[in-house]
């Protein structure tokens, strides 16, 4: 692992109005491995993912990507202070971003999501973006479906677009917000096979998921929050072998009961 | 009953330039009203919050009143209405045209900015985060997705309105804007043939809803493609 972490999250809390959804979250994600994020609804691990993409802003606390300040930094008073838009765009350039509902622009064929942004935000030309896209489109498996629009895809296909879209912008980081949570069984498989493929790469993900097998086979690393709190970090091995924490042995139970017990 | 003797000689000319006033002013009508419309949709949810309130104002006491009352008002009225800067002054006078592009302008306006809105509204929150994640910028992402997907979302209401908009010019026959229904009236009042001008007009009037309607339906069998998949 080297020094700098690919992510540092360092007393991070998220409030809605009342609500506190993330009670001081410290975490670092290891360049070039994955790392999962699991924890039962509501502990706030979307939450967490959207603000590293700062979908989110925080409301206290800093997140570095690659060591430099995202979104919030230190003033010269020594005080947290919001920092300009230009630098904002830039740190999200080095992150690349998989939703739950996939997201793909249902008025652009599956070629033309990969390669908007390459025209509209890295102005190449057309013919360039098409063909880089279309090379993104054949790792995920679909340069067949490339003229295809998305009503004309299944699930698991829209989300391997979707992953290919991300990858178009070469981020440093892939985030992935329960990427298969929207999908059947027999499409999530498909789209495990690309995240696994791009594990070994090399990549660094964080991966909020309730893929509990996918967690322990490619994960390095396990993150578990439970009420907005990081409950339990550590590798696989030792957060789901036994003596486990409580709190995880009552969550593990539930996918137990679902026949996932070979998978742990 | 002989139709068709009134769509030859002069009759048949009258009515000819009354059709083709009524398209005029159903085309402006129809175009200032949707852009206008859109300008107002972008104006309340990107502008400041009393600019928001002011237009909202605005559309209500359109959509609460009469086109046929709203018509009077600026017809009549307007002369009324007088700016005077110094020595200067200029009033809202206008001649019977004038006055119905105007009005059916601003009419059409209220409610196409209302189908905007709800086209704005109904896009999904991820497809726009989508685009901020990959870097596009507010107006690339107004311009690239906002916009196209905005337009297959409200163009069958779209459809819908415009064949209003048709219907509701023959309305402004009552401040004697030479469409029509203005010059059917005269030939009908003439003759006493009400029955033989007005299946006339009928027959008209929804032989461009027709149209309209044709010219729609090819433009969502375009569009159909794009549907949304799930969500």
């Amino acid at each position: 692992m080297s020094i700098v972490p690919a992510i540092r999250v360092r007393g991070v809390v998220k409030r809605f109005a009342d609500l506190e959804v993330l009670s001081g979250i410290d975490l670092d994600v290891p360049r070039g491995h994955v790392t999962c994020l699991l924890g039962p609804s509501g502990s706030g691990k979307s939450t967490l993912l959207r603000c590293v993409a700062f979908l989110e802003e925080t409301s206290d606390g800093f997140i570095e990507i690659d060591g430099e300040p995202l979104g919030y930094g230190l003033g010269p008073d020594a005080k947290r202070m919001r920092l300009a838009a230009s630098s904002i765009r830039a740190v999200r350039s080095k992150i690349g971003m998989v939703f739950q509902q996939f997201n793909l622009w249902p008025h652009m064929t599956a070629l033309g999501n990969v390669a908007e942004a390459l025209v509209t935000v890295r102005r190449l030309s057309r013919r360039q973006a098409n063909e880089q896209a279309m090379a993104q489109l054949e790792k995920v498996g679909l340069s067949q479906r490339a003229s295809h629009y998305p009503g004309e895809l299944s699930g698991g296909q829209q989300q391997r677009v979707a992953i290919a879209r991300a990858l178009a912008l070469e981020p440093r980081i892939m985030l992935f917000d329960e990427p298969t949570s929207s999908l059947d069984p027999e499409l999530t498989g498909e789209v495990l096979n690309v995240m696994r493929s791009l594990a070994e790469t090399g990549m660094t993900m964080l991966v909020v998921t309730h893929e509990i097998g996918f967690a322990a086979s490619v994960a390095t690393k396990i993150v578990f929050l439970d009420h907005g709190r990081l409950l339990v970090e550590g590798a696989p091995g030792d957060v789901f072998s036994k003596p486990r924490h409580p709190r995880i042995d009552q969550f593990l139970d539930t996918y137990l009961d679902r026949g996932a017990a070979g998978l742990i | 009953m002989n139709l068709l003797a009134y769509l030859s000689g002069e009759d048949g000319r009258n009515i000819l330039s009354g059709l083709l006033n009524t398209c005029l002013l159903w085309a402006v009508g129809s175009g200032l009203g949707t852009i206008f419309g859109f300008l107002i949709a972008v104006a309340r949810r990107y502008g400041p919050r009393p600019l928001d309130y002011l237009l909202q104002a605005g559309v209500e006491v359109i959509r609460g009143t009469p086109f046929l009352v709203q018509i009077y008002l600026l017809y009549f009225g307007g002369p009324y209405l007088c700016l005077s800067l110094g020595e200067a002054s200029a009033c809202l006078t206008l001649d019977p045209l004038e006055a119905g592009i105007l009005g059916l302008s601003v009419y059409g306006a209220a409610y196409y900015s209302e189908l905007f809105r709800a086209g704005f509204d109904a896009i999904p929150r991820g497809h726009i985060e989508a685009a901020t994640t990959v870097g596009l910028n507010r107006w690339q992402t107004l311009t690239r997705i906002i916009l196209p997907e905005m337009t297959m979302l409200v163009l069958p209401s779209m459809v819908n309105m415009t064949i209003l908009m048709l219907k509701e010019t023959a309305v402004l026959s009552i401040i004697s804007v030479k469409e029509l229904k203005f010059q059917v009236d005269i030939i009908g009042n003439r003759d006493y043939a009400f029955v033989e001008s007005f299946t006339i007009l009928a027959l008209v009037y929804w032989a461009l809803v027709e149209v309209c309607g044709v010219l729609g339906r090819a433009a969502e069998r375009r569009l159909s493609r794009y549907r949304f998949a799930h969500s």
